[in-house]
């Protein structure tokens, strides 16, 4: 192929999250982060003989939850497969998964379609010792069950990103819309939130799916951007060189920026699928559903669109409140108290968030009525935007009420009268060069006039109103 | 005290005549100086059961208990070299709640390694011998349970049964044993073979105590899913008479090859009882018994490569190889740990479920397994229950069928049918082919237990079968 024909990446995700359970998923053991290793298990978790799993309802549930926020068809009826493969961090031998018949099928989110959602348990936690980090080479392997069990919905989308901002974008959309349906913390530090994205590339144009390799196991949003940019320019390199693309699973160093192979397509496990006897199958009943409906919040993109149309906000305003849970509710709190105007409410809850940096302002000093207030205030220019946000400092580190701060620190605004003209006249006086200016018609020149007004009120002067006067009095 | 039956015991215990201690003791002492070896571990001298309430229905009448149920901090080996000293840390639900019913454990009775095959002879630990012949197999696997009751050394026992592990084995030492409605006992704790056949079950003198033992054993159990609650409560049998029942016998199956004469007679004589006891006689057809064998040998080997994938060296059970990498660590664990026949069931399966092959060979089977059920539900339409011989042949020798896992295979004939539609069936005994038990099968639909025991009971009655003479 000629190095003038130009490619587009063609992506699909999978992602893990681990499930907000109180239990495992077929196991009454005790969901945790961080504790003493093995000590969160029973004969079911560790696959001890005889044992067996009994499906966790919560999970299901949340799984049910999920299928709803992204649109998808929920099965009646699903059931579960066994997943069969030999590794230290699966006690069974297997993995107790979905196969042909998932819990939820089809679905969107933003503009990436959703293929499935399906429940499946988690492996316990590997600890490679020795130099080598993985299992090959190191001195010995630990094992800790506490992790294994864990609910997991893994998450498959048709492979309709075409960009690796497009899929951090996307991951960032999903993740916000995880956490704010409540189904899991979503955190990939911690490994409650990971992904594999699967990578092909063709000329634009094209309409077919060529061979495509797995990328696995990225941990952060930033490395699954660069690894998918590494792994499609890989691609291109060995397409534009004449090669041709060979389907196998890829880890991509961070530190390096390296891609390996981890293995060939002819090395790929066979997982000897079969529909797991020890359960029954799940069938979804309309209580079941109904108490699923009942829990899913209005979600960040049908908020957004909403605070957009009705409300006015621009898009980005919309998205940035709508993306954080609690300050779409704050702005709401604030819009709840009389006659506040939401743009100009979005812009205080904005500002306020950025003095409280990832906090929830429910949980500030500053209550929703003392902020609607402050609106007031400035919307009625009792005081200007300057004064406005000293007022706002105060509320935040101490609370109280607007108008009485104003008063007290005697923010409020010079309005229309002699006080203010006597001002702008002496500020005209003072700079007789830029006065000179202006009557010259340069109005940019202004600044030195209005300084001098704001000194002399401490702030409190409307600057609108300055130039008004300033205007006026050089009779222009 | 020996020649008493469980529920004979169990009254004697309750009127006071034997303390459940002596009863206990007594059966100890016979257990340890058993040399069928019917058993993996024997309770210890000394060992006192667990306080039992006053009112507990068997009354102390201690249980031999087959070595695939985990018993907490008693050896669980399930016939396994694989397993070799392991002590769960948890006793199997079905276990737990005859104990607490009044049947302490006594002994774990010896087993084919992981329930796989006829004849006892697969068992790490040694094969168990038949008290009725010792050169020749009590049956399996379920053959130490067997061989345990039909010597006395045990009042009763609980066995397992996949594709007749509970009923050839009675057949074969001329007890009764009850393969169960697949789901009315819990499987929580009973070390997997085939999850979707395995089926716990009483192995007794006679009919009543299956009938007692079975009726302590149902219930639906929280950690198993598959398990269902039954219907009915079991009644102790009373029925003399056959009249108005419908016996089902499928003439076509009965003429295969390798049935053996003697059994086909002392099956006839039954046959012919029953008539006399009132009961109409009927020729149906199970048009697709005849690939249950097939299907069977698929479905229960691709169970039991998943269920077996777990004895991989690293938390339990034999370690080899652990100091020179995983994959070494895998294979010589598994090579040394499991025994042939294992490794045979292990390798169908795998292959049977692997990619490519799966429809043709697991969905297959399963499609058989469906009609075979559906040939039961036409029956069970037209017949009350269904009559055949439990094994084609009577116990065999030691050694004589090893080397043909075929043959060997082709014993399970009229026992798998049930286990692949989940139907409960039972053995009794019916007289003797040359000096050696026969088991007579009586099916019946989903949840029959009752009928079906009490038919067995009416039979038992006019037979008048002669057990061993327990010496
Ligand atoms: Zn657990």
């Amino acid at each position: 192929m000629s190095a003038d024909v130009e490619y587009e990446p063609v992506i699909g995700l999978e992602i893990h999250v681990q499930l907000k359970t109180r239990t495992k998923m077929f196991c009454g053991c005790e969901l945790s982060f961080g504790d003493p290793p093995n000590i969160h298990v029973c004969p079911v978790c560790l696959g001890l003989p005889g044992s067996l799993p009994v499906v966790n309802a919560r999970a299901i549930h949340l799984g049910l939850m999920i299928g709803m926020a992204v649109g998808s068809e929920l099965a009646p009826r699903s059931i579960f497969h066994r997943k069969n493969y030999f590794y230290p961090d699966l006690p069974k031998g297997y993995q107790i998964s979905q196969f042909d018949l998932p819990l939820c099928l089809g679905g969107k989110l933003g503009d990436v379609r959703i293929h499935r959602v399906h429940l499946e348990e988690d492996a316990a936690k590997l600890t490679h010792v020795g130099e080598s980090g993985r299992i090959h080479g190191s001195d010995s392997s630990i094992v800790d069950y506490n992790r294994g069990g864990t609910p997991l919905a893994e998450i498959v989308t048709e492979p309709d990103v075409r960009s690796a901002e497009q899929a951090r974008e996307w991951l960032n959309m999903l993740r916000v819309t995880l956490r704010q349906l409540g189904v899991s913390d979503v955190n990939m530090e911690e490994g409650s939130l990971r992904c594999d994205a699967n990578i092909s590339i063709r000329p634009v144009g094209d309409t077919e799916l060529h061979t495509k390799t797995e990328l696995k196991n990225m941990n952060s949003f930033r490395y699954i951007e660069r690894g998918i940019h590494a792994e499609v320019a890989r691609q291109i390199e060995i397409v534009r060189s004449g090669g041709k693309v060979q389907g196998e699973t890829l880890h991509f160093d961070p530190r390096t920026e390296r891609i390996t192979s981890l293995r060939s397509k002819e090395e790929a496990h066979d997982y000897r699928y079969f529909p797991e006897p020890d359960l029954v199958p799940i069938t979804i009943s309309a209580e079941m559903l109904d108490a699923a409906r009942a829990e899913v919040p209005e979600l960040p993109t049908a908020r957004a669109e909403r605070y957009a149309s009705t409300l006015g906000l621009s898009d980005d305003a919309a998205k940035l409140l709508a993306d954080r849970a609690e300050l779409a509710a704050y702005f709401e709190s604030v819009l709840e108290v009389d006659s506040v105007e939401p743009v100009a409410a979005a812009n205080w809850v904005t500002e306020l968030a950025a003095r409280l940096d990832e906090g929830d302002p429910a949980g500030s000093k500053v209550e929703p009525r003392a902020l609607a207030s402050l609106i007031g205030l400035l919307s009625s220019k009792a005081i200007n935007v300057g004064a406005a946000r000293q007022v706002l400092d105060r509320l935040v580190a101490e609370g109280g009420d607007p108008l009485a701060i104003v008063e007290a620190e005697g923010l409020g605004a010079i309005g229309g009268g002699d006080e203010l003209a006597d001002a702008v006249a002496a500020a005209i006086a003072a700079n007789p060069d830029v006065a000179e200016k202006i009557r010259d018609g340069n109005m940019k020149a202004i600044g030195p006039i209005i300084g001098h007004v704001m000194k002399a009120t401490k702030g409190r002067a409307d600057g609108g109103e300055v130039t008004r006067l300033v205007r006026q009095q050089l009779g222009l | 005290m020996i020649e008493l039956s469980a529920k004979q015991l169990a009254d004697a215990i309750a009127r006071g005549d034997v303390s459940a201690a002596e009863a206990f003791e007594t059966y100890r002492a016979r257990a340890a100086a058993d040399e069928l070896n019917a058993y993996t571990w024997v309770a210890p001298e000394g060992t006192t059961a667990a306080p039992m309430s006053a009112d507990a229905p068997l009354r102390g009448v201690p249980l031999g208990v087959k070595d695939l149920f985990c018993t907490e901090g008693v050896p669980s080996q399930a016939g396994s070299r694989i397993l070799e000293g392991y002590l769960p840390p948890y006793t199997a639900s079905v276990v737990q709640r005859l104990a607490e019913a009044g049947a302490p454990l006594l002994a774990k009775t010896n087993q084919d390694e992981f329930a796989m095959g006829s004849s006892n002879e697969n068992s790490a630990y040694g094969p168990t011998r038949n008290p009725w012949d010792r050169e020749r197999i009590p049956g399996g696997s379920s053959g130490g349970s067997a061989a345990a009751v039909a010597a006395g050394s045990a009042p009763w026992a609980l066995g397992t049964d996949t594709g007749g592990s509970i009923r050839q084995p009675a057949a074969m030492c001329g007890i009764v044993g009850l393969k169960p409605t697949y789901g009315s006992v819990s499987r929580y704790g009973m070390i997997a073979f085939a999850s979707s056949l395995d089926q716990g079950g009483p192995l007794t003198r006679d009919v009543t105590d299956a009938a007692l033992l079975y009726g302590q054993m149902i219930g639906q159990d929280p950690c198993d899913s598959t398990s269902l609650a039954h219907p009915e409560t079991i009644a102790l049998p009373t029925a003399e008479r056959l009249d108005g029942i419908r016996i089902g016998v499928p003439r076509a199956d009965l003429a295969a090859d390798g049935i053996e004469p003697g059994v086909i007679a002392a099956f006839d004589a039954t046959l012919q009882r029953a008539q006399e006891l009132g009961a109409e006689l009927v020729d149906i057809e199970l048009p697709h018994a005849e690939h249950a064998l097939a299907a069977y040998y698929v479905i229960a080997p691709a169970e039991a490569s998943s269920n077996l994938s777990r004895f991989d060296g690293v938390r339990y059970g034999l370690r080899h190889g652990g100091d020179e990498g995983l994959m070494a660590m895998y294979t010589h664990t598994r090579h040394d740990g499991f025994g042939d026949e294992v490794k045979r069931r292990i390798l169908i399966g795998t292959y049977a479920l692997s990619s490519g092959y799966y429809d043709a060979y697991y969905g297959r089977a399963q499609q058989v397994r469906t009609k075979i059920a559906d040939d039961f539900r036409a029956a069970f339409g037209r017949v009350d229950l269904i009559a055949t011989p439990t094994a084609p042949t009577t116990a065999f020798k030691l050694g004589e069928k090893t080397a043909d896992p075929l043959s060997m295979y082709l014993g399970d004939l009229f026992t798998i049918p049930y286990s692949l539609a989940g139907l409960p069936a039972i053995s009794i005994p019916c007289g003797l082919s040359d000096g050696l038990p026969v088991g007579f099968q009586l099916g019946g639909p989903a949840f029959s237990e009752n009928r079906i025991l009490d038919a067995a009971h009416a039979l038992e009655q006019a037979i008048g079968f002669e057990p061993l003479e327990i010496s």
